[in-house]
């Protein structure tokens, strides 16, 4: 997570001072962040993930004198981000605007999780993985990730049923502890 | 139009910008919404006539002192507001701390003074002007400030809307206590407070539909 500040503040800092090809670095990584976080919060409307994607990116630029040097990115970017997220509810339903408009600053590690590549995904998802006892991770990864069944999993491991279905939800509760704490 | 193209076509030109921008505009705001306050007061309302007597007294340097630091405060979260996921901070609280301190000096003013000089300390001779005209010069500095605002980028536009409408209020108030002759503590704290409140309230009603960018 500190890596993906470091690196995209320092391409936005060369490309403020001048370095244009800096800037087209942070724009395509910065999309694909951008990209990802609201095809998740876009499940609805796929359709609308790419313009909304554009249209941050040219807020972004248009903005962009608003980023103050010493301060961090990715709180900056989350901001414009839902900003134009909520933009775009609101003209569909302003109920949906509201419920994104409460659940304020929930994201910001999302958007930083919310990686590019799918494998750069996984990477992170196997690294937060690892932090889970057995008991946890592997329900987790058996069932949410490699979608088998409770049966399955309950025989593939010789734990109970009611033992997986218990490891899933307090493996992923610690999940959500850690992510929250690396925030 | 494919994101790689409009990237491109971003980066194709000046992406450079010079640092400081969201403070210089903020500055300039001010001082355009002060300049116009400060040329009403000396081509409308006069300067108090008695002011070259009235800056020995240390009531004229408290009534200027309570917006100066309305406003000192406002510009603090002005500036913060002005960013995108800026919050106004600390100075909220600070403000009303400062507030009560002022309030309770204010009651103990009151309290303090003969029975039957209370109402006039308190009502003076002009506290409906002094409300209205605060209220006025506050107007030209909200009109600037939110023309500056408009083109940075709060995210929470009503709390931004209320910064910038404390800030003109602090600065209309400052001005306006050059022509106002009122020398009680109390009338400040409610008469300057009400015209100070005002445009702060206005601009956190208008906030969310003017200071709206894309």
């Amino acid at each position: 997570m500190e890596d993906v500040e470091e690196a995209l503040r320092s391409a936005l800092l060369l490309a403020l001072s001048g370095d244009n090809e800096a800037y087209v670095a942070f724009l395509t990584r910065t999309g694909a962040h951008l990209r990802s976080y609201f095809r998740r919060r876009l499940a609805s409307s796929p359709n609308d993930v790419e313009d909304l994607v554009q249209e941050t990116l040219l807020a972004i630029h248009n903005r962009r004198h608003t980023f103050e040097p010493t301060a961090r990115l990715m709180p900056w970017l989350y901001a414009i981000a839902r900003y134009k997220l909520i933009d775009l509810l609101r003209a569909q339903s302003p109920r949906r605007a509201i419920e994104v408009a409460l659940d304020d600053d929930e994201g910001i590690a999302e958007l930083v999780h919310a990686d590019a590549s799918p494998a750069e995904t996984r990477r992170d998802l196997a690294r937060l993985l690892d932090a889970l006892p057995d008991r946890y991770r592997l329900p987790i990864v058996l069932v949410k990730l490699e979608g088998r069944s409770v049966a399955e999993a309950a025989q593939a491991t010789g734990i109970s049923q009611a033992a997986i279905k218990v490891g899933i939800h307090r493996g992923l509760k610690k999940l959500a502890a850690i992510v929250a704490k690396r925030r | 139009m494919k994101t790689e193209a409009l990237i491109a076509m971003l980066a194709n030109g000046p992406v450079q910008v010079a640092p400081g921008a969201v403070a210089r505009r903020v500055l300039a705001a001010v001082a355009v919404g002060g300049a116009v306050a400060l040329g009403v007061v000396l081509a409308a309302l006069r300067l108090r006539p008695d002011l070259a007597a009235a800056v020995h007294a240390p009531m004229f340097w408290l009534k200027l002192a309570v917006p100066v630091v309305v406003a000192a405060l406002a510009i603090v979260a002005v500036r913060r507001l002005a960013r995108p996921g800026g919050r106004a901070g600390p100075v909220v609280a600070i403000g009303a701390v400062l507030a009560v301190v002022l309030a309770a000096f204010a009651v103990a003013d009151v309290a303090l003074a003969p029975a039957g000089e209370r109402a006039a300390i308190v009502l003076g001779r002009t506290a409906l002007p002094c409300v209205v005209l605060v209220t006025a010069l506050s107007l030209p500095g909200l009109a600037a400030l939110f023309v500056a605002l408009r083109s940075l980028a709060p995210t929470r536009l009503r709390a931004a809307g209320a910064a910038a409408g404390a800030l003109a209020a602090g600065v209309g108030a400052a001005i306006y206590a050059l022509h106002c002759n009122e020398m009680t503590l109390p009338f400040v704290a409610v008469w300057y407070a009400l015209g100070m409140a005002v445009p702060a309230a206005l601009g956190a009603l208008l906030g969310p539909r003017w200071l709206r960018w894309s």
